[in-house]
């Protein structure tokens, strides 16, 4: 399987899933934003960082570049696009994914180990991964997940919410949302449900030296699905 | 010709930001606040001259690049 990473001025997770993207089995090509073409891929992630000193709006200028054109058509031909936080902050500017993410509700940035609940297993992503909460990492400062309200029916509607904090037992309470997230979301996919953005960094938990390995669980998950 | 834009959160999008500046202020003793946004200015010098042209081409502008019309209202003003 051959992935590619996109690297901005700015990124700063790209060797983090570098490695984890090897580690399980994938063969990846780091490709530098000034390029055009992507390379042959199955899948194309964009990784976590402050692409452009998080100028503007963070994502804002790396949706413009010329790479993410491509990675733009790549999606809608229906391959495979996974955007890490600032990452999926450049899927919401590419509009390959709705909403926004705003400033945090409490004006801290926030890094700390929290879990997830899979909403929807019914895609490449998360078929067939036994467990149903996961704890990832997140470290963000505008990881606030807003839309409208007709996108947030339209969301619910195909079912796209793929991610809600909650506590460790999948408990989705306002009280374990870190950031102000509409509905505790964590991560979107688009109506097809081959793009996916999300906050938490399951690229940080994939060692037991580490805080933890869930992500391996998702990396393992991903690759098989894709075989 | 000298372009101006104000770019605004809309009405219904949470400003922390705003929030924390109006509560500062309050500290100070602006007491009498009902509520402070915080938004975007920008100062824009083309080379175009017809002040029609110009305003199409900033309005293009906002919609793809200066502004997120999911959260952002734009307001296009002539210098």
């Amino acid at each position: 399987m051959k992935s590619s990473v996109i690297t901005f001025p700015g990124s700063n997770c790209d060797r983090d899933i570098d490695v984890a993207l090897k580690k399980f089995g994938f063969k990846n090509k780091m490709v530098w934003h000034a390029d055009v073409e992507l390379p042959k891929s199955d899948l194309v992630v964009l990784p976590g960082g402050f692409s452009y000193g998080d100028y503007l709006r963070c994502g804002s200028m790396a949706a413009k570049t010329k790479i993410m054109q491509s990675v733009i058509n790549f999606a809608k031909g229906g391959g495979l696009v996974l955007g890490i936080c600032n990452g999926f902050q450049i899927l919401v500017e590419t509009g390959l994914v709705p909403g926004v993410l705003l400033r945090n509700k409490y004006l801290e940035f926030i890094c700390k180990n929290v879990f997830v609940k899979i909403n929807n297993k019914q895609n490449t992503y998360f078929k067939s991964l036994e467990k149903d909460v996961l704890e990832f990492h997140i470290a963000h400062n505008e990881g606030n997940y807003f839309c409208t309200k007709d996108q947030l029916k339209e969301i619910e509607e195909n079912d796209q919410v793929a991610l809600y904090y909650c506590n460790q037992n999948g408990d989705t309470a306002e009280q374990y949302n870190p950031n102000g997230s509409i509905k505790n979301i964590a991560g979107i996919f688009n109506k097809e449900k081959n793009i996916f953005g999300l906050m938490p960094h399951p690229e940080r938990m994939i060692d037991k030296s580490l805080s933890g390995e869930d992500g391996s669980l998702f990396f393992k998950n991903l690759i098989n699905n894709l075989k | 010709m000298k372009i101006s834009v104000v770019i605004t959160l809309k009405k219904d999008v949470l400003d922390p930001q705003g929030k924390i500046i109006q509560q500062t202020l309050d500290g100070m003793g602006f007491n009498n606040l009902n509520e402070i946004r915080q938004g975007k200015y920008f100062e824009i010098d083309t080379k175009e001259n017809d002040p029609k042209k110009a305003k199409i081409q900033v309005e293009d502008m906002c919609k793809k690049l200066l502004a997120n019309l999911v959260i952002e209202n734009y307001k296009i003003l002539e210098l």
